[in-house]
């Protein structure tokens, strides 16, 4: 099974997909990940997938589970690179992944982490 | 001119080589990128729900003509429970495995023809056509 690299940059962790995925790769990536995240204190989690050609309902539910994830562990994720065919599919398929903030390619992505960063939270209670 | 060709699906790994081999036809059949990648994304679905639900089978795919159209045909077949309600497994969100239940009902969607036979106990028949525009 081959694994997913993961790369730090500062406080944000980058994911860059380049491989066919199988269903093992996918599940080890999420344990991988979530043990950067804390091992690190990141605040950001990009996941780019420039290179992956399809998106199935497995590495769909992978994405938004690894967001949920992260956001427990104090970190945001940002899918970044989507292709056009790919999130066509997506949305035809049925998964909108609605919990999955996404940017149009890396620079964009870590513009936006900073952009939530400099947000500051109000409590609502 | 008629290929087909037989691809088992037995390991995770099958799905993947499923999905390649259909890339690969789909290409060779004129789909559009978008189509390729609809049609892909159905075979990785109904692959692995013969991996996960049947605990294996194989798929047929071959390239198929209607006048000057050319299309790709999928055939996956499998020896595991079958379904015992079709209706409800074509819904979206029904599952018996923890997955999303959107395998079947989103690969229905994916594909321009979708035929589906099931005895329960003895197996499960799925056929997918995507013609070319």
């Amino acid at each position: 099974m081959e694994r997913v690299p993961i790369l730090k940059l500062g406080d944000i962790l980058i994911v860059s997909i380049q491989i066919d995925l199988q269903d093992m790769s996918v599940l080890a990536l999420q344990e991988d990940l979530s043990e950067r995240v804390v091992a690190t204190g990141a605040r950001g989690v990009i996941i780019d997938i420039t290179a992956v050609e399809i998106v199935d309902s497995f590495i769909g539910r992978m994405l938004a589970t690894i967001a949920a994830i992260s956001r427990m562990l104090d970190a945001e994720t940002i899918v970044v690179g989507m292709r056009p065919a790919v999130a066509i599919t997506l949305v035809e398929l049925g998964l909108s992944l609605g919990g999955v903030r996404t940017a149009l390619n890396l620079e964009k992505g870590v513009a936006l982490l900073n952009q939530i960063e400099n947000q500051t939270p109000t409590a609502t209670w | 001119m008629t290929t087909a060709e037989e691809l088992p699906i037995n390991v995770n790994g099958d799905v993947v080589l499923v999905r390649q081999r259909v890339r690969t036809v789909a290409v060779n059949v004129g789909l559009s990128l978008v189509d390729q990648t609809k049609v892909v994304t159905a075979a990785s679905e109904l692959a692995r729900n013969a991996l996960v639900y049947a605990g294996g089978g194989q798929v047929r795919v071959e390239v198929v003509h209607n006048g000057v159209r050319q299309g790709l045909r999928m055939t996956f077949s499998d020896n595991g429970p079958g379904i015992p309600d079709i209706e409800q497994a074509l819904t979206d969100g029904w599952t018996t495995g923890n997955g999303l239940g959107l395998g079947l009902s989103g690969s229905r969607r994916l594909v321009d023809e979708f035929a589906l036979e099931s005895t329960p106990g003895e197996g499960t028949l799925i056929t997918v056509t995507k013609w070319a525009r």
